[in-house]
């Protein structure tokens, strides 16, 4: 038994920030100090709060220390650990308050979150199967092989109200029953889609990451109702932490016999094998990731025939996603009506959002279906840094859209995003200030989608490259009025003819744009303006002269000679000259340099 | 199209003894390729004519195959990497604050667009997609050494830690 456990993170976030440097330091003092049979140190998932990571969290007092580096461990082992004296200074001060230290549930980032897919995350020792069942975990298979018929199982997937939380939001109990027929005669497959590949998007790596066993459970009740021995999970390469966990979870559920052979002895077999991306976006499309574990090119072919008729190897096939996975075991335990009773009417139970760009709190959070964008933003995110005006908040990554402040207020959900001209796509929330061109943010998408179409169909290869080229045009002051409607023409038609996901969803972040700032478009187009300061083609650099010293630095940096001026003189732009390289803005020591 | 092969095949007897272990281990699981393909790029780090050759042979499967694979995933490189890999992430978390002008601060200070490798073979660059570091935006890898919340002036001092 200890007597203190400390959890520290070791996701991809915090990770990044050290914190394994941080954890071999601990353990070294622990056992400096001779704790080490007193205080267990345990290597956790995400915990969610990433823009503070490190982080640690000490049990059971329950004390998160955040932004932990190397050098402050000594005094956090001396003092909390061995003299029992928590270091208030290194606290995360949201938790510190005149009667001492608060609760973490009582903090603004997670006071209104509800966890179900994410509940183990930033607990468990994700590379330990024990602490996995130690939680409940494997506990729904046992129930559904040894007293539900596979039938039963659809049906309480069908009555919970889950919907995919890969993006396009279909009922997941629908799925698995078109997939369920002819049972025990047929080889068939269950596919995991893990090759999270909206830029921006991360809840579920961090799930494989903190949680890898509940995906190898769900996965197995999912085999056992639709009547499949084998899955595959299709995870991106570029997560390599995920795939080293996964790996050694599976190991870990073979050897303990929850995969493979006769599970609890009820005479059924499953298994799962890995398969890695390779970078490739339209791999998250489903038939293009069946495709793609088929060894070819990952490009989509049309439907129907559906997977569940015809999916992976041709064989009747579902693919869910990783956040879709980690609530099943919970809905089996819990029951339909528990899930259906969180969310709104068609949108049951909660999501998982990976809060990213200009927001305080960046991070993982999960939230009942039906929260507000204003209660995502402005109380569990922190708001906006710097004092800046929020602008749009970005869902749905390339397939999604721009969502103004006007629409802060519509409740989430998958058909209110739809509505609005977004998407709730895997989960991504991006948050822009007034500093965030919008006509910018539509080309950067659409050169994404340019780069990622996979060329199969001429809507999508060549019509987005040409709303690309439209959008550059304006973005360097050289766009019409004309152009604009163009690009809506072109936006609908391509909406309405692509082969796939990919090339139906790719106008969204313009045609969302258009809808709410068109007004920028046409500061670009008539006068020749960027609003926000981001197109250089259309800035205008200038100097101060109040604030001009004459050091004459600005001169000499300018690569083209474009600044005039002689030393304890004010200097001045010319505007023919300029190249806007910003280079002489970046070296001005009085801030005297400007654009507009 | 293919880009200009720029540095002439090297690979050793062990490299190829090791790639025919593992295509022999491989070869009789379903949808094999790219599995192969991916530990043969781990083997030589880059996937030359050569090394797709032999894999299509062994395979008994058409060169075009293996090449169409190699080209449609942006993980599979025909050229040599440079010895520090720089990706910066244009993600759109990283995005918004500011990696484009990151990337551009690189391309121009190591003379190199993207997807290049300095002719000295010491770094390459490429932009990346998402390292899923959203919290510590803009980033950027060098190798597996992450670098967050970078501003533009950073990129001097950490690129002469390489020098």
């Amino acid at each position: 038994m200890f007597r203190s456990h400390v959890l520290i993170c070791g996701g991809t976030g915090c990770t990044s920030s050290g914190s394994q440097q941080v954890a071999a330091k601990l353990e070294e003092e622990i056992k400096r100090q001779g704790l080490e049979k007193e205080v267990a140190v345990v290597k956790t998932g995400c915990h969610g709060l990433c823009a503070l990571g490190p982080i640690m969290i000490v049990y059971p007092e329950a004390v998160l220390y955040s932004m932990v580096k190397a050098e402050d461990i000594p005094e956090i082992v001396e003092e909390h650990l061995l003299k029992g004296r928590v270091v208030t200074r290194l606290v995360y001060q949201e938790t510190v308050n005149a009667e001492g230290i608060k609760s973490l549930n009582d903090t603004d980032f997670y006071k209104k979150q509800h966890r179900i897919a994410l509940r183990n995350c930033g607990v468990i020792n994700p590379e330990n199967i024990e602490e996995y069942i130690g939680t409940g975990g494997y506990e729904a298979l046992g129930k559904v092989l040894t007293e539900m018929t596979p039938d039963e199982v659809i049906q309480v997937i069908l009555d919970s109200g889950l919907r995919g939380r890969g993006g396009a939001g279909f009922p997941t109990g629908l799925k698995w029953k078109f997939a369920s027929g002819n049972r025990g005669n047929v080889q068939k497959y269950v596919c995991c889609n893990a090759d999270e590949g909206d830029p921006g998007a991360f809840m579920d790596r961090s799930v494989l990451e903190g949680d890898p066993h509940v995906v190898l459970e769900a996965m197995a009740i999912a085999g056992y109702a639709i009547g499949a021995s084998q899955g595959y999970i299709y995870v991106r390469a570029e997560y390599p932490i995920a795939v080293e966990r996964l790996k050694i979870a599976i190991a870990q559920a073979r050897e303990y016999g929850l995969l493979g052979k006769d599970i609890f002895g009820s005479g059924f077999d499953f298994d799962i094998d890995l398969r890695l991306g390779a970078g490739a976006f339209v791999c998250g499309e489903e038939t293009a990731l069946m495709t793609s574990i088929e060894g070819n090119r990952g490009e989509p072919r049309p439907r129907p025939p559906f997977p569940a008729v015809k999916g992976l190897f041709e064989k009747p096939t579902i693919l869910n996603n990783v956040e879709t996975y980690a609530n099943i075991p919970q809905i089996i335990l819990n029951g339909p009506e528990w899930f259906a009773s969180m969310g709104t009417e068609k949108s049951k139970g909660t999501k998982v959002f990976a809060l990213g760009g200009k927001i305080h709190n960046t991070g993982l959070v999960e939230i009942p279906m039906g929260t507000t964008l204003r209660t995502i933003i402005e109380e569990i995110g922190g708001g906006i840094p710097n004092g800046k005006k929020f602008k749009a908040a970005q869902t749905g990554g390339p397939s999604g859209g721009c969502i103004p402040a006007e629409q802060m207020d519509v409740p989430i959900d998958y058909d209110n995003l739809i509505a609005i001209g977004s998407m709730m796509g895997s989960g991504g929330l991006i948050v822009m200030d007034e500093d965030n061109c919008m006509v910018d943010i539509a080309k950067f998408f659409l050169e994404f989608t340019v780069d990622e179409s996979c060329g199969k169909c001429t809507p999508c290869r060549i019509g987005t490259k040409r709303m690309y080229e439209i959008l550059d045009k304006i973005t360097k002051g050289q766009g019409t009025l004309e152009d604009i409607d163009k690009l809506e023409e072109l936006a609908y038609y391509i909406k309405e003819n692509a082969l796939c996901g990919l090339g139906q969803t790719a106008p969204n972040p313009v045609l969302s744009t258009l809808r709410y700032f068109r007004d920028e478009y046409i500061a670009h187009v008539v006068d020749k303006k960027c609003p926000a300061g981001v197109c250089k083609s259309l800035l205008t650099y200038k100097i101060d002269p109040d604030k001009c010293k004459g050091c004459t630095l600005c001169a000499r940096t300018c690569p083209n000679g474009a600044i005039e001026g002689t030393v304890r003189e004010v200097h001045v732009i010319n505007t023919e000259k300029c190249i806007k390289c910003g280079a002489c803005m970046e070296k001005c020591r009085f801030g005297a340099i400007y654009k507009e | 199209m293919e880009k200009k092969q720029t540095v002439p095949f090297q690979g050793t007897k062990e490299q190829e003894a090791q790639l025919l272990s593992v295509i022999e281990e491989l070869k009789k699981e379903k949808g094999c390729l790219m599995t192969i393909m991916q530990r043969a790029q781990e083997i030589y780090g880059y996937l030359p004519i050569e090394v797709q050759t032999m894999i299509a042979d062994q395979l008994e499967i058409p060169l075009e195959k293996v090449y169409g694979v190699a080209t449609f995933y942006s993980q599979f490189n025909l050229n040599p990497k440079g010895k520090y890999q720089i990706s910066v992430c244009l993600g759109t978390a990283c995005y918004v604050k500011g990696s484009g002008e990151i990337y551009n601060k690189l391309m121009e200070k190591l003379g190199i667009k993207g997807g290049e490798c300095t002719p000295d073979g010491k770094f390459s660059l490429d932009a990346c997609r998402c390292v899923g570091a959203c919290g510590l935006a803009p980033v950027m890898m060098i190798n597996d050494e992450v670098y967050g919340r970078l501003t533009v002036d950073d990129i001097d001092g950490i690129l002469e830690k390489y020098q």
